[in-house]
C-alpha cells in the first residue's frame, strides 16, 4: 500500500510514449477549459447549478483512454460520479453535450434538460446514468459486473465515487458483493480522494490510514496512487485493468486528487490556490523534458477556449424542452 | 389446484425457460431453502445473495442495465424500506435519461398480515410503492392471477414490483394453471422440495403454457347492482365472501379485483361506480395517505354526479405496527366483519 509521494513522483521522468503524453495533455486541457466554461455559464445565469471535476483530469483522462468503449457486456461499464467530464471526453464525448446539459436544453444528449450538469449517461458507451445520491453506483455496479462475468470476454465494470461517500453502506455493499468467493466479480473499484466531503474534512469523516486499506479485509488487491500525476495514473490503471480483465476479480484503487474549484456552485465555484493543480504540474514536466513548449500548450488552450465559447453561443439559442414533455419516457415501450 | 407459492414458482420456471430470466435471487432464495415461502424452490437460476437489501436492488439494476433480466426478492416488504432511494432511482432512470436506458427488472416481496408476523413481518407496501413513479405495481389474489401477472412482469421492459399477499401464498386456487396436472398431490410431488436432504432433488416441471394477464387490467369477479367493492390482495377473498353473504340478505354487490395498482383499470372501476352509485375501497395498508384515498379522491372528482353515497375506504389502522397477539393483529387490519358491515351500511345509505 503506497502512500502518495507527490514531489518524488512529479520529478520522475515521463515514462510514456511522446504521442501518448501529448494526447493526455490535450484532453486534460480540453476538460479543464470545458469545466471553466461551465462555471462561467453558471455564473452568467446560463444554468442553475454547477458541479464537475477540474483538478481530477490527471486521473480521469487516463481512465477514459484505457476503457474499452462500446455498448453491452463485451465492453466496459462506467458507473461514475459527477466529477468525470474528463473521462467522458477521453471516451469520445463532445464537450458541447455538457454545455447543453448545463443550459438544460431539449438537445441535452444526457437527459433532455432534466438533470444537473455533470450527470452524464450514454447507453451506446455503457455510461450508466450518473445520479445525485452519493454512492448508489457502488450498489449497482456489481450487477453489470455479474452480467459481464457470465457473458465472458474481457469487459469489466468500473465504479468511481468520492472519499466522503465511502461512509455510505453502498460502498460496503460493493466490497461484499465483488469479493464473494462463490462469485468474485470483474470490477475496478475506484475512490477519488480529494480529502473533502462538501465542507467536512477527511478527518471528520473516516479514520483509516488509506481508504484502500478497507479492501484488504475483503482480500481485494488495492493501491493508493497519486491521481494528480497522469503518468502514474495511466500506468497504475492499466495494470489494475489488466488484472481485472484477465483474472475476472476485483481490484481497488484510491486516487489522491485535488478539488480545484471547491465542491460545486453551492460553495462558490472559485479557484482554490492551496490545491495542487495537476495540469500546471504536468505542463512544467512536459516543458522540462522538451515534449511540448509553452507556446504549443498555450495554443491548445486558446483553441479549446474559442471552440467552447462558440459552442456556448450555439447552445444559448437552442430550445428548452416543452412543459408537456414531462409525460415522455415514463415507461419504456416493448420492442 | 396449485397454491400461490407454487404458481409463482411455475411462472418463474416458465420465465427462465421462455422469457430470458437470468437471475432469481435474494436472501435464502437459492438452494437448499428456495425462499422462506418456498416460491423459488428448484429454479435453475435461483441463488442466495448476501443479506443486503440495497445490494439486492442495486444488483438487479446493474444486471438489467447490462441486458439481463433479473427477478430479485426482498424477503419481507418490511425490509425493502432501506432501499427506497434505489427504488426511486430505478423508477426514474428511463425518464431521467430521456428514454436512453430502461431497466427490465422484477422485484418480488411478500406483503401484509396473516401469519402473525408481529411488527416486522406484517406491513403493507402498496401505498409507498404506488408513490414511486416509473414502476408498475401488481398484486394478485389468486394463484392463476399470480402466474399470469408474473409472466407479464417478466416480459415488461420496465421495473415491476410484484407484491405477494403472504396470507394467500398457501391458499389453493379455483382455476388451473395452464399445464398443471389435475391431481394436486401429483403436482406437489413434482415441484415441492422434500423435507430433509434436498441435495439430490430436482423438480419435474409440468409442461407449462404461456398465459399472461396484462398489467393494468382488473377483474370483474362478481356482478352486482347496488354497490361496488374494489380491493386486491389479502382482503380480496374477504370482499367476495362479504358479497355472497349480503346476497343472502338481498343486497347486490359488484366485486372488482384490481390486480394491478399501477397502471390500474380505472375504466372498469368507473363503469361499475356509474352503474351502482356506491363504492367501497378495501385494503390493509395503514389508512393515512393510503392508495385507496387516491381512488376515493378520483371517484369524487370524476364521478361525483353518479354517486348515491360518499365513497368509503376500509383500511388498516394508522398505528405504528401490527402487534403479535391475535387480538392486536385482528384489530389493526380489516377483517371479514369490517367489510361486510361497511358494505351493508353503504348499500342502505340513501341520498
Ligand atoms: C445520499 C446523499 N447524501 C448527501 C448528498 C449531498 N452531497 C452531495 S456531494 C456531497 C459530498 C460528497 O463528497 P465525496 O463523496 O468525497 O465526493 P466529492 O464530491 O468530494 O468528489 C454530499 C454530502 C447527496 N448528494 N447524496
Amino acid at each position: 500500500m503506497s502512500r502518495p509521494r507527490l514531489i518524488k513522483e512529479n520529478s520522475a521522468p515521463l515514462s510514456l510514449p511522446r504521442e501518448q503524453l501529448i494526447r493526455i495533455h490535450d484532453l486534460m486541457v480540453k476538460a479543464r477549459v470545458l469545466e471553466e466554461r461551465l462555471i462561467q455559464m453558471y455564473k452568467q445565469g446560463h444554468g442553475y447549478f454547477w458541479i464537475g471535476g477540474p483538478g481530477e483530469e490527471a486521473f480521469n483522462v487516463p481512465l477514459g483512454l484505457l476503457m474499452k468503449v462500446g455498448e453491452g457486456p463485451a465492453y466496459d461499464y462506467l458507473h461514475a460520479h459527477y466529477r468525470q467530464s474528463a473521462t467522458l471526453l477521453a471516451m469520445g464525448e463532445e464537450p458541447i453535450g455538457a454545455l447543453r446539459q448545463m443550459k438544460n436544453t431539449a438537445t441535452d444528449p444526457y437527459s433532455g434538460g432534466r438533470n444537473f450538469a455533470g450527470h452524464f449517461s450514454r447507453r451506446s458507451k455503457n455510461i450508466a446514468p450518473i445520479t445525485s445520491p452519493i454512492e448508489v453506483q457502488y450498489a449497482i455496479a456489481p450487477g453489470s459486473a455479474m452480467a459481464q462475468k457470465r457473458h465472458g470476454g474481457d469487459g469489466i465494470t468500473i465504479v468511481t465515487g468520492g472519499d466522503a461517500g465511502t461512509a455510505e453502506g453502498d460502498f460496503a455493499s460493493c466490497l461484499v458483493w465483488s469479493s464473494r468467493p462463490a462469485n468474485p466479480l470483474p470490477i475496478l473499484i475506484i475512490v477519488t480522494n480529494n480529502k473533502w466531503g462538501i465542507s467536512t474534512t477527511a478527518d471528520g469523516q473516516h479514520g483509516e490510514t488509506n481508504i484502500s486499506d478497507r479492501a484488504r479485509a475483503f482480500n481485494i488487491p488495492a493501491k493508493t496512487i497519486n491521481g494528480n500525476d497522469p503518468v502514474e495514473s495511466y500506468q497504475e490503471l492499466q495494470a489494475a485493468m489488466d488484472y481485472v480483465r484477465k483474472e475476472r476479480k476485483p481490484f481497488f484503487i484510491e486516487a489522491r486528487v485535488s478539488r480545484l474549484y471547491g465542491h460545486s456552485s453551492a460553495s462558490g465555484a472559485n479557484f482554490v490556490n492551496e490545491e495542487q493543480d495537476c495540469l500546471r504540474l504536468f505542463e512544467a514536466r512536459l516543458e522540462q523534458e522538451g515534449i511540448l513548449d509553452r507556446k504549443q500548450m498555450d495554443e491548445a488552450r486558446n483553441r479549446y477556449t474559442e471552440e467552447l465559447a462558440a459552442a456556448a453561443r450555439t447552445v444559448r439559442d437552442e430550445p428548452q424542452p416543452s412543459g408537456d414533455s414531462i409525460w415522455d419516457h415514463i415507461y419504456a415501450e416493448k420492442k | 389446484m396449485a397454491n400461490m407459492a407454487q404458481a409463482i414458482r411455475m411462472a418463474l420456471h416458465y420465465a427462465e425457460e421462455h422469457l430470458g430470466v437470468t437471475d432469481i435471487f435474494g436472501e435464502d432464495v437459492g438452494a437448499p431453502l428456495g425462499g422462506v415461502f418456498t416460491c423459488t424452490q428448484g429454479l435453475k437460476t435461483a441463488w442466495n445473495s448476501p443479506l443486503d437489501e440495497r445490494g439486492i436492488i442495486g444488483a438487479a439494476m446493474g444486471l438489467a442495465m447490462a441486458g439481463n433480466r433479473p427477478v430479485a426478492e426482498i424477503q419481507f416488504c418490511d425490509y425493502i424500506y432501506n432501499t427506497i432511494d434505489l427504488l426511486k432511482l430505478a423508477g426514474n432512470t428511463h425518464w431521467s435519461t430521456n428514454g436512453d436506458w430502461a431497466l427490465p427488472m422484477v422485484v418480488r416481496t411478500p406483503v401484509g398480515s396473516g401469519i402473525r408476523g408481529s411488527l416486522y413481518h406484517s406491513h403493507s407496501f402498496d401505498a409507498t410503492m404506488t408513490h414511486i413513479p416509473g414502476w408498475k405495481v401488481v398484486m394478485p389474489s389468486t394463484p392463476l392471477d399470480a402466474y399470469g401477472l408474473l409472466i407479464s412482469a417478466c416480459q415488461d421492459p420496465n421495473p415491476v414490483m410484484f407484491l405477494e399477499p403472504k396470507a394467500l401464498l398457501r391458499v389453493k386456487g379455483d382455476e388451473r394453471i395452464p399445464g398443471e396436472p389435475e391431481d394436486d398431490r401429483a403436482l406437489s410431488k413434482m415441484i415441492d422440495a422434500p423435507l430433509g436432504d434436498r441435495s439430490q432433488w430436482k423438480p419435474q416441471w409440468p409442461a407449462l403454457e404461456a398465459f399472461a394477464i396484462p398489467i393494468g387490467k382488473g377483474k370483474l369477479v362478481r356482478e352486482g347492482t347496488q354497490a361496488t367493492v374494489v380491493s386486491y390482495g389479502r382482503t380480496m377473498p374477504l370482499c367476495i365472501k362479504a358479497a355472497s353473504q349480503l346476497a343472502e340478505e338481498g343486497l347486490s354487490v359488484e366485486v372488482i379485483d384490481m390486480r394491478s395498482l399501477w397502471p390500474y383499470d380505472w375504466e372498469m372501476i368507473k363503469a361499475s361506480v356509474q352503474k351502482t352509485g356506491r363504492v367501497l375501497f378495501v385494503n390493509e395498508d395503514t389508512e393515512v395517505t393510503n392508495f385507496g384515498e387516491h381512488l376515493v379522491r378520483r371517484t369524487v372528482e370524476e364521478l361525483f354526479y353518479s354517486l348515491l353515497a360518499p365513497p368509503r375506504l376500509v383500511a388498516g389502522k394508522f398505528v405504528p405496527g401490527i402487534g403479535l397477539a391475535d387480538a392486536l393483529e385482528m384489530a389493526s387490519v380489516p377483517q371479514q366483519n369490517d367489510i361486510t358491515t361497511a358494505l351493508r351500511t353503504l348499500c342502505r345509505e340513501q341520498p
